[in-house]
């Protein structure tokens, strides 16, 4: 009886021991992780840096160049004769380059208005989970664009400063799911010099984008831009200013991102299309547009790291 | 009796109570992957594993965000398009030590694991030879193996199945110290 008994205190001591370290190390690994949580950053909330005419919450990675080559035509109602717009387009090269991982800057230059344009951009939030939780992701963007078009009166006086014309935009973004993201962009437009009296120099406006991916490589993006009434009351040749509304989608290669949208907007960047489109979309006045863009990587980002790593170490060792 | 009885229990009980499990938090795993038209490289630094020699089972959970590539749109492409890493944010591999080492004393060990990887969703088996050199202040295991991706359904569309390799390279190492409690 006794030894039974002893045999089943010995049991009780071994068998636990024995089954819970085979199984249990995945889940003592689960608890070690839990000890340990890391900042979970929402990756790719938009495909590249534009979510259509606007841009997106998304820079280029460090020591990453995006050469952007964006293209936009004529009136789909110009018909067979202007080959529905094709005939008339509008072009705009530009170079992005990531400076850190959250600070891009960018230049380009559009034939509309012949205009060239420069941008700082600056990842302020990031929308995370894990050991710290960010709902939201929050960037800031400032450009300027320098209207180089021929004065239309050159007999009287004109100034440098009436070509200039700036933005200002917070952009807020939120990536809900794998497939669906939001951003809500409060946008201020200062121009310089305006048409008539009762124009205001400095336009507000909201921008309102969405895209829902449909699969891996293809996304569907939409985007709004919504100018309270009374801010621009001059004709922009000739027709009323409207609000900018553009469907597009995101096709995307290896190192490539293919775009091609329809807007009624003609300009490209963010003073032509927030406060000079004039298209009506139900009257079919609508342009097809479509940019390539092409990322370089002009040096690796992790080797860099490394060597600051490296040189902070040095600078701590020469220090003590 | 009783007295012999005791001994053992008490004995038994020291042993459990010893450190037989070591463990890191920044193991070190690296894929690579060889293509005609570029080689790829990732490299994650925040791998948790544990080893207990006692059991001489091991394992280790991998995040896959935290691997990192040289080009950061790769890295987009690896976690969004490849191993959708919002879905299945770690791999994770279960195995155990196929020789009878003792691995209390000193001294390097030639050691084969076989045991279950679980990534993308898809759970398989491997084996993988490697070495483990026990210390005094801890024990360095390092491994290679190579995963087939179609075996864990990861999926690589035709415009760049010239830059990414079918089978990659994976290689483990571990800086394993004795676990505290």
């Amino acid at each position: 009886m006794r030894r039974i008994v002893a045999a089943l205190i010995l049991a009780a001591f071994w068998l636990p021991m024995a089954s819970f370290a085979q199984d249990d190390l995945l889940s003592e690994l689960d608890q070690m992780e839990k000890k340990e949580e890391k900042i979970d950053f929402a990756s790719a909330t938009f495909k590249t840096t534009r979510l259509i005419n606007g841009h997106s919450i998304e820079t280029n990675g460090e020591g990453v160049l995006l050469f952007l080559i964006s293209h936009r035509f004529g009136r789909l109602t110009g018909g067979p004769y202007e080959y529905f717009g094709l005939d008339n387009a509008n072009i705009r090269f530009g170079f992005e380059y990531g400076v850190t991982d959250r600070f891009d800057i960018g230049i380009g230059r559009s034939s509309f208005e012949k205009t060239y344009d420069g941008y700082l951009k600056y990842k302020l939030l990031r929308q995370s989970k894990g050991k710290r939780k960010m709902p939201l992701s929050v960037t800031l963007f400032t450009s300027i664009a320098i209207k180089t078009l021929k004065w239309p009166d050159e007999t009287r006086e004109n100034y440098f400063s009436s070509r200039l014309f700036y933005t200002y935009q917070i952009l807020i973004a939120r990536k809900f799911s794998d497939r669906f993201s939001l951003q809500l962009t409060p946008t201020i437009v200062h121009r310089n010099l305006v048409a008539a009296k009762n124009d205001r120099n400095t336009v507000f406006a909201l921008m309102a984008g969405g895209r829902a991916k449909l699969t891996g490589s293809l996304a569907l993006n939409l985007e709004y831009c919504w100018v309270p009434r009374g801010q621009i009351n001059s004709l922009y040749n000739g027709e009323q200013v409207q609000d900018a509304l553009s469907i597009g989608l995101d096709i995307e290669t290896g190192g490539h991102v293919f775009q091609v949208y329809f807007s009624n907007s003609r300009g490209i960047i963010e003073k032509a299309f927030l406060t000079e489109t004039n298209g009506l979309w139900w009257k079919g006045d609508v342009h097809f547009g479509f940019s390539i863009s092409r990322v370089f990587t002009v040096y690796d980002r992790n080797k860099a790291a490394q060597k600051r790593q490296e040189k902070r170490l040095k600078r701590q060792v020469m220090k003590s | 009796m009783k007295k012999t009885l005791l001994a053992i229990a008490i004995l038994t009980v020291s042993i459990t109570a010893q450190a037989q499990k070591f463990s890191t938090r920044s193991g070190f795993i690296r894929f690579f992957s060889e293509a005609p038209l570029e080689n790829i490289e990732a490299n994650n630094r925040q791998v948790t594993s544990i080893l207990d020699i006692g059991t001489k089972s091991m394992a280790f959970s991998v995040l896959m965000k935290s691997f990192e590539f040289e080009k950061a749109l790769m890295q987009e492409h690896f976690n969004e398009k490849y191993v959708h890493s919002d879905k299945y944010p770690n791999a994770k591999f279960n195995g155990k030590i196929q020789e009878n080492l003792d691995l209390n004393k000193p001294g390097t060990y030639a050691a084969t694991v076989v045991g279950e990887l679980d990534m993308h969703g898809v759970k398989k088996n491997y084996t993988g030879k490697g070495t483990l050199v026990v210390s005094e202040s801890g024990i360095k295991g390092t491994c290679k193996f190579k995963i087939t991706l179609a075996d864990h359904n990861i999926e690589i569309p035709s415009p760049v199945k010239d830059k990414i390799a079918p089978v990659v390279e994976v290689t483990v190492d571990m800086d394993y110290k004795p676990m505290t409690k």
